[in-house]
């Protein structure tokens, strides 16, 4: 079995693309980084099965190992689409229901995030506040 | 007997397909879904029953041969997981009808909850049964897009963000899945699993741990483990109390199963794999509790304790002895009853105070003692206190863990031992804030989506009936402990011994 260096580096690519709109905040790529990640998944499982680009079965010249390509992987490829696709679909309709909801194509802090933000600003405004009378002491005593 | 196999799944698919198309009726919808939950609880104790008799259990689908074909393969793991599984789906589904979210509730166009759950009910049998790995992928997709459709049923601001996270954090899991699946077929030229774990004993050393690496990611990432979970205490608290039951009891632990095949299976007693499986075990346990105890929404800290307990059955299976395994499968089967116990008084406790949160609430012994009560049970259970089934399932592991004598099994052992005092702290917590202290006034949650009537003393029979048969459930659990450990630990013995399974599945028992 000789893989296809064209298919790998491209299986590469769509890995590393898809990776990195994956760590965007924008949710238009999270869904387009998903979708890249896919495709890179259903080649990688295509690229398992051997060299692509024969018949999946017995050729006009008869059977033989050499010029038939693997058809399991292909079936399973297909499966795997069919999947991506509806999760895809599903996955744009959330998006799009998160932003007609806040009118914003972005990721939004979960409820632990929010908390931290709350306790961290509460924190600075009492020492703001503390500062704040401590100058004010000092001005007292000098006056 | 060969019809039992794919009765499971075959029957909640038919289910789903008729709820379809009588979705005009609710009632209709509703007998469907119970008798088909009814059939489905029948056929998997037949099931156990069968396999336990004589042993494993293989339908070859289509009735082609093992390797070519996909297998559905029924051992004593699987059926007693099974059956474990129709029986909280039922009593969910239940509390579900009675609390209404099942028929529609507000702002929910057709009733889709019944379709759904019945989708959800046959891609968790799939997973369960099936003997191929391409067909688990599968089975994974069918039970995560009826939940994807379940988390999100109200489409509230909240269900959209958490649903985000979820969908999102799945289909990543997903395409490592389907990456893993090929990594696999392009070593051993083949996903079934008995086929590959024959055929994985010839390849490299290297590859083969790398393989089993990516598939505790893979699995791991879905049963919630250490560095993997932070996506499950975000989203299970914002779906309507049963949903949040069900995926509580039921999701992370068909994770848990597909570690556990996959790990006892494929990869049997790799040194590298099972020191990485008792580190996290030990993390999940201590830091899943420590974000438990922080917490001050009673449904937030029910989900941390779920990530915190998933640690004891990991530890379990990183012994890789039969008493060990037999801890994680005892473990297992208590934890999915006592988690959803958990989550269906945590709703009641909801519907009564019109808010999860515990800094709002307070006295609810005095107005409602039998809440009280059914509360208590599954939390001192989960806490693992003596007599209850989680004392049983721990000691077990403990000993199993302290037998192997090993510096990372003993380091995980305490870990365990001072995660339970946490999670005693934890439930305990819940406890004082909220059913001790003054009555509080009752005010509605803002956005609480899932309660019709909020704060009323009238709770429909139905939920108190479900949460009570639960409990009881989790009671029969301790009652059972013996021969129900018989079991597990016969279960143990054919998962540490994976040629048990091959031979079933491929036949070559039958030759020799």
């Amino acid at each position: 079995m000789s893989g296809n260096l064209t298919l790998a580096l491209l299986i590469g690519v769509l890995y590393t693309v898809g990776t990195y709109l994956l760590l965007q905040r924008t949710l238009t790529r999270i869904v387009i980084g998903l979708a890249l990640l896919g495709h890179g998944a259903n080649l990688l499982l295509l690229q398992a099965g051997g060299r692509a680009g024969q018949v999946p079965f017995v050729g006009p010249e008869g059977a033989s190992l050499e010029t038939t390509a693997d058809p399991l992987p292909q079936a399973m490829v297909l499966t795997a689409i069919v999947i991506t696709f509806g999760v895809s679909a599903f996955l744009l309709a959330l998006a799009y229901r998160s932003w007609v909801l806040t009118q914003e194509d972005e990721v939004q802090d979960d409820v632990e995030d929010r908390r931290v933000f709350t306790l961290r600003r509460d924190e600075e405004a009492r020492r703001a506040e503390d500062a704040g009378r401590r100058d004010q002491d000092d001005d007292e005593g000098e006056a | 007997m060969e019809v039992l196999l794919p009765l499971p799944v075959a029957l909640p698919l038919a289910g789903a397909a008729l709820s379809i198309l009588l979705v005009r009726s609710s009632t209709v919808q509703r007998l469907i879904s119970l008798l088909t939950l009814v059939g489905l609880l029948v056929a998997a104790v037949a099931l156990l029953v069968v396999v336990d008799r004589d042993g494993t259990q293989v339908v070859q689908a289509g009735g082609w041969a093992a390797p070519a074909g996909i297998s559905l393969v029924a051992d004593r793991l699987s059926a007693l997981l099974l059956v474990v599984s129709a029986a909280v789906l039922l009593a969910v589904l239940v509390y579900a009808i009675g609390q209404g979210v099942a028929d529609g509730g507000r702002g929910v166009p057709i009733a889709i909850f019944h379709p759904c759950y019945l989708v959800l009910a046959a891609g968790i049998a799939l997973a369960f049964l099936t003997g191929d790995l391409f067909n688990l992928f599968v089975a994974f997709e069918v039970f995560l897009v009826a939940s994807y459709v379940l988390l999100t049923l109200n489409g509230g601001p909240a269900q959209v963000r958490a649903g985000m996270t979820y969908v999102v954090v799945s289909l990543l899991a997903s395409v490592l899945f389907v990456t893993v699946v090929g990594l696999v077929y392009a070593a051993t030229g083949t996903v079934n699993m008995a086929d590959a774990a024959v055929r994985l004993q010839d390849v490299p050393d290297g590859v083969r741990v790398a393989l089993g690496l990516t598939m505790l990611v893979v699995f791991g990432i879905k049963a919630a483990l250490f560095p993997l979970f932070s996506w499950l205490p975000d989203s299970y608290p914002t779906a309507p109390s049963p949903v949040t039951a069900v995926f509580a009891g039921l999701l992370t632990k068909v994770g848990v199963y597909a570690v556990i095949r996959t790990q006892t299976l494929l990869f049997p007693g790799e040194e590298t794999i099972a020191a990485v499986l008792l580190v996290i075990a030990a993390l999940t346990m201590v830091v899943g509790i420590l974000g438990a105890i922080v917490q001050d929404d009673v449904k937030r800290v029910l989900s941390f304790t779920i990530v915190s307990h998933i640690g004891y059955m990991l530890l379990g299976l990183g012994l890789y002895s039969v008493a060990g395994l037999a801890g994680a499968v005892l473990y297992t089967v208590h934890h999915i009853v006592v988690q959803t116990t958990l989550f269906l008084v945590a709703g009641l406790m909801e519907r009564r105070e019109g808010t999860s949160s515990m800094l709002r609430s307070g006295g609810l012994q005095h107005v409602a003692p039998l809440l009280a009560v059914l509360y208590l049970l599954p939390a001192l259970s989960l806490a693992g206190i003596p007599p209850l089934s989680g004392f049983v399932a721990k000691i077990g592991l403990f000993q199993a863990g302290l037998a192997d004598g090993g510096g990372l099994a003993v380091g995980a052992v305490v870990a365990g031992t001072a995660t339970s005092l946490l999670t005693l702290y934890a439930v305990g917590r819940v406890w004082v804030e909220v059913f001790w202290g003054e009555v509080a006034e009752v005010v509605a949650d803002a956005d609480l989506e899932d309660t019709v009537d909020v704060g009323v003393a009238r709770t429909p029979r139905l939920m108190t009936g479900a949460t009570i048969a639960a409990v009881v459930g989790m009671l029969a659990i301790t009652v059972v402990a013996g021969p129900l450990y018989g079991l597990a630990e016969r279960a143990a013995e054919d998962l540490a011994d994976p040629s048990s399974y091959t031979g079933a599945v491929l036949g070559t028992e039958a030759a020799s």
